[in-house]
């Protein structure tokens, strides 16, 4: 029997166990199989303070599962598949074994939201990808999109432009809402270019990514009257396109394209929880700081948090829930 | 480790004319999840020793085999039977994923 279990084990769960551990509470993380979380799939992390130089995400995730381990916390590295809040104690099962807890910690982080358009999903790891830091170098002297508009965009980019001939990030607004900072770093890099107001519709190609279909809203509608020939002459010139057409209030257009990073925001792990209470986006409800709906259950960083998703925000939200679980242990005893 | 490493020069003889089924870990040094997939790969190359070869590929170092398989993502996990690639799973994924995956290709 745990005193808490710890779903997830990302900057949340692994503050979340240092500090129950030095509370004497006995811990269980279940890390899941792909542990650390969104920073395993980063690079540079300038915003983490403590590290004046800046440090790579995976070796961030490593030194704090470490400083938890050092206090005793026990690891699982798979899945859950199920947790069962109807009873006492919770009952958490992770490859056919059930682990028993007086009292769950849910930090199981949020996932890269994919762009859900025809072609996509059958291409993912044939040039669709998530993670510019994993699969940059097979786009060496390649021209690759990258899909999105806030820091994960830019820093899929900044990667990419390293390895890529030009990147392209093409964001449906017409500007970015990435921090200033990024922006001025993607803004100084000679080979990344933007294309606004503009949306990804289709992903074709036979075996990988070949070509993209794009919609153009432009903040220009005088373009809208020009012929596909005119347009042809003042789309993207860096970019090889075909088949321009007016569509309404919309300019079509073809590109080609040898890979596609997506990185347009995270989807709420909460859909494994039953009678959790969520948000109409999933992200699960919290009441009176860090607890629930259902007593006993806590629940720190990204799966909850729809504002600010920083690393040193999960950090902070851990610590905060874990304080909350211990005191509540305490009262129950 | 893997008790095998696979190179541009030795595929061609190590797996593709290999009479038993081979396992193709394609990994590289920056790679966080391939890092995190690699004990995985250690254990199941211990438990399938008899029935299939499992080992890595570095894709740095052995570029043309990489391109060669179309493998634009790591890390991939490749089983090749009679030279031929029958399965891959792309992406880090749970040792009972690749157990599943490897269990499928032997009964193929």
């Amino acid at each position: 029997m745990y005193d808490v279990i710890i779903l997830g084990s990302g900057p949340a769960g692994l503050t979340a166990a240092i500090y129950t551990t030095r509370a004497s509470l006995k811990t269980l993380v279940v890390a899941g199989v792909k542990w650390g979380g969104q920073l395993q799939l980063t690079t540079d992390v300038d915003n983490f303070p403590g590290f004046p130089e800046g440090i790579q995400g995976p070796e961030l995730m490593t030194k704090m599962r470490k400083q938890a381990e050092r206090f005793g916390a026990e690891f699982v590295d798979d899945n859950f598949s199920q947790a069962d809040f109807g009873k006492r104690p919770f009952a958490v099962t992770v490859a056919g074994k059930v682990y028993e807890g007086k009292s769950v910690l849910i930090a199981t982080g949020a996932d890269t939201k994919w762009l859900d358009v025809p072609g996509e999903k059958e291409r993912i790891g044939r040039g669709v990808s998530s993670c510019a830091p994993c699969d940059a170098p097979f786009f060496r002297n390649k021209n690759v999109i990258v899909a999105g508009g806030g820091d994960s965009a830019m820093e899929e980019a900044l990667v990419l432009s390293r390895f890529a001939t030009n990147v392209f990030i093409v964001h449906r607004r017409d500007s970015f809402r990435a921090s200033q900072a990024m922006q001025d770093r993607v803004f100084a890099t000679k080979n990344i270019h933007q294309i606004f107001n503009t949306t990804i519709e289709e992903v074709m190609g036979e075996m990988k990514v070949e070509k993209v279909k794009l919609k153009t809203n432009p903040s220009d509608k005088s373009l809208l009257t020009k012929t596909p020939a005119e347009l042809d002459k003042i789309t993207a010139p860096l970019l090889p396109h075909s088949n321009l057409a007016v569509e309404g209030e919309f300019i079509t257009w073809e590109a080609n394209i040898d890979g596609i990073f997506v990185a347009i925001g995270h989807i709420p792990n909460s859909t494994l929880f039953q009678n959790i209470d969520v948000d109409e986006k999933g992200f699960i409800k919290v009441k009176d700081h860090y607890h629930t709906n259902i007593e006993g259950v806590f629940v720190a960083g990204d799966v909850h948090d729809r504002q600010y998703m920083q690393a040193v925000t999960a950090a902070g939200f851990g610590c905060a829930a874990a304080l909350e679980a211990e005191r509540w242990l305490e009262e129950k005893r | 480790m893997a008790d095998k490493t696979f190179t541009d020069a030795t595929f061609q003889q190590d797996v593709l004319q290999s009479k038993t089924p081979v396992v193709v870990d394609f990994w590289a040094e920056w790679c966080g999840p391939c890092r995190m997939v690699s004990p995985t790969i250690d254990e199941l190359a211990k438990e399938y020793a008899g029935k299939m070869i499992v080992g890595k590929l570095n894709v740095d170092e052995n570029q043309q085999t990489a391109g060669q398989f179309n493998v634009m993502s790591i890390p991939t996990v490749m089983i090749f039977k009679d030279g031929k690639p029958v399965k891959a799973i792309i992406g880090a994924q749970g040792k009972e994923a690749y157990k599943k995956a490897f269990d499928e290709a032997l009964a193929s």
